[in-house]
């Protein structure tokens, strides 16, 4: 209860665990910084209290302090951010192979989602259009191409710790690999209208069997 | 300062005001001190009602779909015999945050406190162009009735949110709302050219009409935030002018900044947004970080912890306020590498935030602490602002904001920064009340408002983050439609009730505001004893502030218990020569 990163959905993405970690390394950071000022606060607040017959100290500051906290600081999110660098590059930048790919366009109040069909064609005939479901196999990687019919919308998936908005008149590539079967809810994380509360898909992540399955269902022609 | 005194020699001669009609006194004046209170009723109106609007959406989201009592009456569309509908929360969201920052926080920290404090400490009898700051209210006031106005046009108010992003506010195709954002629009046009006449005035007048003697580093630490916050605004707000322009132009001549379709890039609203959306924070926080340094010294009975790093902290968050915009569009579609490059600016600003805390800490240290109301209010403010700063570090962070963006953290975070601006905002009424209106106000009442105010913030803000951290997204109409967000409905009822409580602990000070107004005991010139030139001006000043002579200067702001004088506090126009000290 009061540890606050225990109200974190379950991860099940493999970037995931990392993202957490980062946050946890964060949460402990802050959270010290935060009690020692907290605590030098209220123990300064009791200790100099005012007190008949005592004068406060005539001081103006102490240039070898300042110096030294503004360089610790500084140092501190210097290496926070050199921390969060790579990881940002991994989910952003370096985008894993795949055959897998996916083309979300959001719309007011839905995600379509276009799968490619067997020939891993966009625009081709046996693509499969649905809207708000999303079938994918555990443990590989998926390509999402990211695009809204009118606003912008944010595809979010919090068990796999994405998030990207979905703009128009822009397709954005997002990735993700889940690393355990089950069925979890896409909701929308930008405001898009008086729809946008109840703006919802589904990510269904199937062990290999049941994928190959759910694609024979599909496609059973091929 | 030669040319300053020879300003003051033209304002000296004539000192003799006439006798000004009803109308020239108090609606149409051009005193500061008029001006000040006028902004400061504006905003306390605008207050309540902001909270008001936020009581509604703690409802809805406690208890979701079910009447709120009392509201049976309003019609529909708004309300469905008292149930909020998705719509209306929009709008509801929407307005109040455009009205707490535009017409509550900023009408009283740099509106009120601006006006009321500029002349007065610097040593002036006014501001360099009274006509052009008479201007600026009359002109705030008429964007809030403005403002107001789209409560009532059909298809209800804005509800793209106090950002609007675009295309959501460029068409009404997409939400159904059509004067209400082009009221909306106008209003915030309206405005800002108000804070524009305000700030040009402010900049204007700290740097001629300083009294003689009155350095760039005798003034209080108050003046520089103004001046710092002044100088945000004349920059920033022709950005957010601009792109209400074009954004209004797209909704109603038919052009496409914003608009795809045509051409347009909506990520151009969000930079130009942002752009001013980030030194708007600054704007807003800054002035109470003022206060606040002005308050701690006071009360510390000891001089601030360095001077020098606090004014320098102020301007270096002033330049960097203009290069972190971006880490509000990190997930936006926005090149990645370019969200490095704003986490790292990011993460440059938070330095002199730090610094002034640990200043603030070093303030308290070796002093001889009053728990004054307004010492109470200061240090929550500290304490609040210190929360608000950190949880800004996870979102600076870019892997860590994929999660937590555009969730209650974000909520949770903002609120403990720009709503956390109250207690600045208290602290400077209650500290600066008996100037204004001559009167104290009542310790005891203040006191257990304070209290009641500090715990039911923080009951209400800070379980926010816990719901962030569940990936609860905000602004969402219904948590309960989202199977991962039912188990946190609890919570969501927890905050609701503290928030209940807070906005109920604000009738203490209302009452405590207008009691004092009219009943409370009279204030000496100095009843802090406070160094600041404000205290050496009757309470409450007359027009002209000054009588024959302007006030001289002849040290810091902060020179309390000196060695060698026998009270603890030394006022600026007091001659005295200063023991040399280390660090200084």
């Amino acid at each position: 209860m009061w540890d606050m990163l225990s109200w974190l959905p379950e991860n099940v993405s493999t970037y995931g665990g990392e993202i957490d970690s980062l946050f946890y390394i964060i949460y402990y950071i802050t959270g010290v910084a935060f009690l020692l000022v907290a605590f030098a606060m209220i123990a300064f607040v009791i200790m100099f209290r005012h007190r008949e017959g005592r004068r406060a100290t005539y001081l103006h500051g102490n240039t070898v302090i300042e110096i030294t906290w503004t360089i610790v600081t500084a140092v501190i999110f210097v290496v926070l951010a050199f921390m969060s660098q790579p990881l940002w590059g991994r989910i952003k930048q370096e985008v894993p192979p795949t055959d897998l790919q996916v083309r979300i366009t959001a719309k007011q109040f839905n995600w379509e989602i276009v799968y490619p069909g067997p020939d891993g064609k966009f625009d081709t005939a046996d693509d499969l259009q649905v809207d708000n479901e999303l079938h994918v196999p555990v443990n590989r990687a998926v390509h999402v191409f990211l695009a809204s019919k009118d606003v912008i919308h944010s595809f979010f998936l919090p068990q796999l710790r994405l998030k990207q908005d979905a703009v128009p008149g822009r397709v954005i590539q997002a990735w993700f690999q889940a690393t355990k079967t089950g069925r979890y809810e896409i909701p929308c994380a930008e405001l898009c209208g008086f729809g946008h509360s109840g703006m919802l898909g589904y990510l269904t992540v199937y062990s290999p069997e049941e994928y190959s399955k759910w694609v024979k269902e599909q496609w059973p022609s091929r | 300062m030669s040319e300053s005194a020879g300003v003051h020699a033209v304002h000296g001669a004539h000192v003799h005001h006439e006798e000004l009609g009803f109308v020239r006194t108090y609606v149409f004046a051009t005193d500061h001190k008029m001006i000040g209170r006028q902004f400061l009723f504006l905003g306390l109106f605008m207050l309540v009602i902001g909270g008001l609007l936020a009581m509604l959406m703690r409802w809805q989201l406690g208890w979701p779909e079910t009447p709120v009592p009392g509201m049976g009456w309003v019609p529909e569309p708004y309300m469905f015999e008292g149930i909020v509908p998705p719509q209306t929360y929009n709008m509801l969201f929407t307005m109040h945050a455009t009205i707490m920052i535009f017409f509550a926080v900023m009408p009283i920290m740099i509106g009120c406190f601006g006006n009321f404090l500029i002349p007065l400490m610097i040593g002036a009898r006014d501001m360099a162009f009274p006509v052009l700051n008479m201007l600026s209210f009359w002109s705030g006031a008429v964007g809030g009735v403005v403002m107001l106005a789209g409560f009532f046009v059909p298809g209800g108010h804005a509800a793209s949110g106090w950002t609007a992003y675009a295309p959501l506010s460029a068409s009404a195709i997409y939400t159904g709302v059509d004067w209400g954002q082009n009221l909306w629009n106008i209003s915030l046009i309206i405005v800002g050219a108000s804070s524009l006449m305000g700030s040009i005035n402010y900049i204007t007048t700290i740097i001629n009409m300083r009294a003689p003697g009155m350095t760039w580093f005798r003034l209080p630490l108050v003046i520089w935030s103004l001046f710092v916050t002044a100088i945000l605004l004349l920059l920033a707000l022709p950005v957010l002018t601009a792109a209400l322009a074009m954004l209004l132009a797209d909704r109603m001549l038919g052009t496409h900044f914003f608009l795809p379709a045509g051409g347009g890039e909506p990520l151009l609203w969000q930079h130009l947004f942002w752009y001013f959306g980030h030194p708007e924070v600054y704007v807003l926080v800054l002035p109470a970080m003022g206060v606040t340094s002005d308050v701690l010294s006071t009360f510390s009975r000891k001089p601030i912890f360095g001077y020098r790093a606090m004014a320098m902290s102020m301007i270096s968050i002033g330049f960097l306020s203009w290069i972190v915009w971006g880490h509000h569009m990190f997930l936006s579609g926005m090149n990645p590498a370019l969200g490095t490059a704003f986490m790292m600016s990011t993460m440059v600003i938070a330095v002199p935030s730090a610094i002034k805390t640990f200043n603030w800490l070093g303030t308290l240290w070796g002093g001889s602490i009053r728990l004054t109301t307004p010492m109470l209010n200061g240090l929550a403010f500290v304490s609040i602002f210190v929360i608000g700063g950190l949880s800004g570090v996870f979102m600076a962070s870019t892997p860590v904001d994929i999660f937590i963006h555009d969730t209650y953290f974000i909520v949770a975070h903002f609120h403990y920064v720009v709503a956390g601006i109250v207690f600045g905002l208290f602290a400077a009424v209650y500290y600066w009340f008996p100037k204004m209106f001559g009167r104290m106000m009542n310790e005891t009442l203040g006191k257990i408002h304070f209290v009641l105010t500090f715990i039911f913030f923080n009951a209400t803000f800070f379980p926010m983050h816990f719901l962030g951290v569940a990936g609860h997204m905000r602004r969402i109409w219904n948590p309960l439609q989202y199977e991962f967000l039912q188990p946190l409905q609890g919570m969501n009822q927890f905050i609701s009730v503290s928030a209940f409580l807070l906005g109920l602990s604000q009738i203490l000070f209302l009452v405590n505001f207008f009691w004092s107004l009219f009943a409370g005991k009279k204030a000496e010139v100095n009843p802090w004893h406070a160094n600041t030139l404000e205290w050496a001006a009757p309470s409450p000043p007359p027009h002209g502030n000054w009588g024959e002579h302007l006030p001289v200067v002849h040290h810091g702001p902060y020179e309390y218990s000196v060695p060698g004088v026998e009270e603890d506090y030394l006022p600026q126009t007091t001659p005295h020569a200063l023991p040399v000290t280390a660090g200084h």
